[in-house]
């Protein structure tokens, strides 16, 4: 395994201590909550998509560096973006992290996301890394509005358990 | 911490720690190119060359199936087997070598009470009391039992030392109390409870105890007699032996009344369609063919540890958990959870600002091995609001330099989150 240093880099220390977008939105469009039940990782994202865009983006939760630092950079890599762009970081962070993508050699467009590479020789904090991507996904899959009606059911469809 | 130091303790020698260390192969491993630094003995133990060349020894000369063979080498391998239920008799003070059951571990034997007494004698209405402290082994077969049968499950509190309150534990108790079921050990934070008192107090309720001794197995002198605890459950992983075997012992009369756990070969005396007469004690609970090897292996483990003795690695044991206690516990924004008065050699603790598992993955860097999460013990973590902690957990085999490498390790991840 490469060095420890190479995965605790000071970009994910920093998102650690001081995690970005972190809060809830207030009429968030679309929401999911990702659990991690081994590691007791659990984080809460809401987003506000405004055509076809992240608008706004926010999570509130509790988990390691790696999943807070994780989640953190997310969050400010997807504002702006259209669902088919985060999406596509989401399967592109997915095959890093599990090894499937080498970001030195095969194009891709994580760009500095790629720190979190190091995880891939480290098959017990890999889900921790993911974890925020993959409710991501569920949170665009979801296609819950704020309702009061539906406000129960949907938050349940849209949980994520890895 | 009360423990009593090594110089108290009886006149036992000290431990010979670098030559009992040369028995177990595996501490001469590195670890990312550093020595390992193996604490996460709580988890599952190592094996020492003997119960290796045991092993080794059965399956390349001595491999046959038990029990039902006229020939030379089943009838070897089944000698050994019954000889290895004497050696864990002997190591619980069991009365009676047919009280001795062969599991797959802990969990199994509790299992396997849940379902031949729990299913048998648990109706609606009734009450199973368990504590604060227990391993998710230990809670949930109670909780499918109450669910299944509408009984219910009441817990013990414990306080802020991870000590079970024993007035809240005695008014738990009432005419539908009908099962008590207890760690020994605490597998998250280490405390040693007063069983022997919470026995007595179920036992004036009429209320038969199981203890968990997964975690007390490894650490304390057992004697089921003198505890007069209805059932004991352990694991051969934890007490240096194979993984995949365990023993639960119960008392005879009980054992005798109870429905069997799994249908199968070995467990029957006689099988028609209409009807199948069950085998006795013990072999009623063993159906199929049992883990022959680990069990003899298992036998080994025992005898290893008798012929080092208890109070030799009791000692170390205690001195390391001091140790440990008394470092971590100086260092500025670590906190110890579990500070009960009498603990085996467990130890939880928590750096401030830092996740148990970066904690975890930092120290694997430098060869060093702990535990990190919830431990199986969920409700402990929410009862200390703590989603996980670090568990550093000790076998006689470990040095006093070992903890130090631990607190260096700790010094290092607090100056990378720095």
């Amino acid at each position: 395994m490469a060095d420890i240093k190479q995965l605790y880099q000071e970009v994910i220390l920093d998102h650690n201590k001081k995690p970005r977008n972190f809060g809830v939105l207030d009429n968030p469009s679309h929401k999911a909550e990702g659990l991690n039940p081994l590691c007791g990782d659990h984080i809460f994202l809401s987003l506000q998509l405004r055509d076809n865009k992240v608008e706004a983006v926010a999570f509130q939760g509790e988990g390691c560096a790696i999943c807070k630092a994780s989640t953190s950079m997310m969050t400010t890599n997807i504002k702006g973006k259209t669902v088919e762009e985060a999406e596509t970081l989401v399967q592109e962070f997915r095959d890093m992290a599990t090894g499937q993508l080498n970001v030195q050699k095969q194009p891709n467009h994580l760009g500095r996301l790629a720190v979190f590479e190091g995880v891939k020789d480290l098959p017990s904090r890999v889900k921790c890394a993911i974890l925020p991507w993959h409710t991501l996904h569920a949170a665009f899959n979801s296609m819950t509005t704020t309702t009061t009606e539906n406000e129960e059911e949907p938050m349940k469809s849209a949980g994520v358990t890895i | 911490m009360n423990r009593p130091l090594r110089s108290e303790m009886q006149k036992a020698p000290a431990l010979d720690v670098a030559r009992v260390r040369a028995d177990f192969p595996i501490l001469a491993r590195q670890i990312n190119g550093k020595p390992l630094v193996y604490l996460d003995n709580a988890a599952s133990s190592q094996m020492p060359q003997p119960v290796i060349d045991r092993l080794v020894r059965y399956h390349t000369h001595e491999h046959a199936n038990i029990h039902r063979a006229v020939h030379t080498l089943s009838e070897h391998a089944t000698a050994e087997y019954e000889e290895a239920r004497r050696k864990a008799q002997h190591f619980l003070n069991a009365k009676d070598e047919h009280e001795i059951i062969f599991t797959r571990g802990t969990t199994e034997g509790i299992n396997l009470v849940m379902h031949g007494y729990g299913r048998a004698f648990i109706n609606a209405g009734d009450e199973i009391i368990i504590s604060w402290l227990e391993h998710h082994s230990n809670i949930v077969p109670w909780q499918m039992l109450c669910q299944e049968k509408g009984a219910k499950l009441r817990v013990a509190p414990i306080n802020d030392a991870g000590e079970i309150l024993l007035d809240e534990y005695e008014k738990l108790f009432n005419e539908r109390t009908k099962f008590a079921a207890l760690s020994h050990v605490s597998n998250a934070l280490g405390t040693v409870n007063p069983v022997r008192e919470m026995i007595a107090t179920a036992h004036r309720w009429g209320v038969p105890v199981l203890l968990d001794g997964a975690q007390a197995a490894p650490h304390l002198k057992l004697d089921v007699q003198a505890l007069d605890c209805d059932f004991y459950a352990f694991s051969g992983h934890k007490i240096y032996g194979p993984t995949g075997i365990g023993v639960l012992y119960g008392k005879r009369a009980l054992l005798e009344k109870m429905q069997p756990f799994q249908g199968g070969g070995d467990m029957i005396l006689s099988v028609t369609f209409e009807k199948t007469t069950y085998n006795t004690i013990p072999y009623k609970f063993e159906a199929g063919t049992p883990p022959i090897a680990a069990a003899i292996g298992l036998g080994t483990a025992i005898e290893y540890l008798n012929g080092i003795g208890l109070q030799r690695t009791g000692a170390q044991e205690t001195d390391l958990l001091n140790y440990a206690t008394q470092q971590l516990g100086s260092m500025k924004d670590v906190r110890i959870i579990g500070t009960a008065k009498h603990k085996a050699a467990v130890l939880s603790f928590l750096i401030e600002g830092v996740h148990p598992h970066d904690v975890g993955t930092i120290l694997n860097e430098d060869g060093i091995a702990i535990r990190t999460g919830h431990h199986c013990a969920q409700p402990v973590m929410q009862r200390f609001g703590v989603p996980a902690t670090a568990r550093a957990s000790f076998a006689f085999y470990n040095t006093l330099e070992e903890v130090d490498a631990l607190i260096e390790g700790i010094k290092k991840v607090q100056r990378m989150f720095a």
